[in-house]
């Protein structure tokens, strides 16, 4: 792996940024997202709230859909594959998706190993709860970071959780010493040389996005106030009363996120959000957040 | 102080809004109609061309856009050199401004497992010519170009740079690669690239 090719992957991850990333399940979804105008879209067989809804395991989509949104929509196509399965990694690279999601959203298939992300010419994004996990799947080689929030429960306070810790980690690296960046690379459990880059430069080395939980157009402009450059909204979409309005909405504040008067304008007149689930409706052992390392 | 409009509807902004900082050329975000007030100059990054043809529309910017781009320069980067063609071969979903005088086939260059980094010859004035590593991402292939428009770097044949004497339109990512020279052209007076400073402009 050149940094050529490590720098083109960020380039793509790059030209996302300041969008909103809709998951869908089918050419119909894919469309309405495209024209809501979606900067790109992720396809799956089930949204996360059906799949905590239904059970089971969880695996990579049947390339046949995956090949049906290709050919229905001209933006990036980003699919995912289950922690560690690098074998379905290849499939989704060998149908040139534009974008890998090693998700938990999906089952995992080895809870000991993430895939090494460096072998794939597609780039991957991979989701964390803090600074040292999002520097472990960098060092990987993934070219984007989001947070995990917790995926399918239309609740934002595990993304927002995730994105402050992510935020505040990295603020105190750039107050710490040399000798204090290596006990804290160590605490962190992750590489000391990615641990000096964002103690310098004061960001992660690859684009910060925000996932898990976005319902609203409110919750897009926090997220991005909080610092993430993008947001994926999953079940948000979909499981609302009206898809195609609340995307556009949903657009239109993630652009003017800094604008009040227009993200109110946005909010405005939108029927019924996903119904969503507090936390303490999910067990611990079923939280979607809890899965790779 | 010169102030450069970078289009911030959805994509890669900021590295446009460094590339002007590392020349000392002031810029500001452009979101609204208000922010076209006081600009010198307008830049449309890369990015979604579908998203940012319907925020263009839902924000009321496209007469705003074309107006301003009939007295100053503009700089198109992939996405943004979509949407300053003139006509796209093969997507009904973006409305292009046309700005400059090409027509252009949309993701020609293929998906992301296509990006690749190329050297290529940029000719930006009469004087000789430049070397760079052009980043080119899920590109455009410009197809055709109105006389007025010329070609100031090519791959395989094929122009990837093209200039019309206000407006420049690249299929690549120069704020990636840190590469200044078509912000000089067009935005920096203090340069020796700046494109008022020659006529009878014959490149590539």
């Amino acid at each position: 792996m050149s940094d050529n090719q490590f720098d083109i992957k960020v380039g793509l991850a790059e030209m996302l940024k300041g969008g909103v990333i809709m998951d869908v399940t089918n050419v119909e979804e894919a469309v309405i997202a495209e024209s809501a105008g979606a900067c790109a879209v992720m396809a799956l067989e089930r949204i996360p709230s059906d799949i905590r809804k239904d059970g089971g395991i969880a695996r990579m989509s049947d390339p046949q859909m995956i090949k049906e949104i290709q050919k229905a929509v001209t933006i990036p196509v980003m699919a995912k594959c289950r922690i560690g399965h690098f074998a379905e990694a290849q499939v989704l690279e060998a149908l040139e998706v534009d974008f890998i999601d090693e998700s938990e959203v999906l089952t995992p298939a080895d809870e000991h190993n993430h895939v090494w992300k460096h072998d794939f010419k597609v780039p991957f994004v991979c989701g964390c709860r803090n600074l040292g996990e999002a520097l472990r799947r960098i060092a990987e080689g993934a070219a984007l970071i989001r947070t995990k929030g917790e995926a399918g429960s239309g609740n934002i306070v595990e993304a927002v959780r995730h994105m402050r810790t992510v935020m505040n980690d990295i603020s105190r690296l750039t107050t710490l010493s040399r000798e204090q960046l290596v006990a804290e690379a160590k605490n962190m459990g992750a590489p000391l040389d990615l641990v000096i880059k964002v103690s310098e430069t004061g960001k992660l080395p690859v684009p910060n996005f925000a996932a898990g939980g976005i319902a609203t157009p409110a919750d897009a402009a926090l997220m991005m106030q909080l610092g993430a450059e993008t947001v994926f909204v999953g079940s948000g979409i979909f499981k609302s009363q009206d898809p195609e309005a609340r995307g556009k909405a949903v657009v239109e504040a993630t652009t003017n996120f800094n604008n009040a008067k227009k993200v109110m304008k946005a909010s405005t007149g939108l029927k019924s959000a996903m119904k969503g689930l507090d936390m303490a409706e999910i067990p611990e052992g079923e939280r979607l957040q809890e899965r790779g390392w | 102080m010169i102030k450069i409009g970078v289009l911030e509807l959805q994509g890669n902004f900021e590295l446009h809004h460094k590339v002007l900082y590392d020349l000392g050329i002031g810029s500001k975000g452009v979101k609204c109609l208000d922010d076209f007030d006081c600009l010198d100059g307008l830049i449309i990054p890369g990015g979604e061309s579908t998203t940012m043809s319907l925020l263009i529309d839902s924000f009321n910017l496209r007469n705003s856009i074309l107006d301003f781009s009939e007295k100053k320069p503009v700089l198109g980067t992939c996405a943004g050199l979509i949407l300053m063609s003139k006509k796209i071969e093969n997507d009904e979903k973006v409305k292009p401004l046309g700005i400059l005088d090409i027509v252009v086939n949309r993701n020609a260059y293929g998906r992301q497992i296509m990006s690749e980094k190329k050297h290529i010859e940029i000719y930006p004035n009469p004087h000789g010519s430049v070397d760079i590593k052009a980043t080119l991402i899920r590109a455009p292939k410009i197809t055709s170009m109105g006389k007025k428009v010329i070609s100031m770097g090519k791959i395989n044949n094929t122009p990837v740079a093209v200039f019309d004497g206000k407006h420049i339109g690249l299929s690549f990512h120069p704020e990636l690669d840190g590469i200044s020279i078509f912000h000089e052209m067009l935005f920096d007076s203090s340069s020796k690239l700046f494109s008022n400073k020659f006529e009878n402009f014959n490149a590539a």
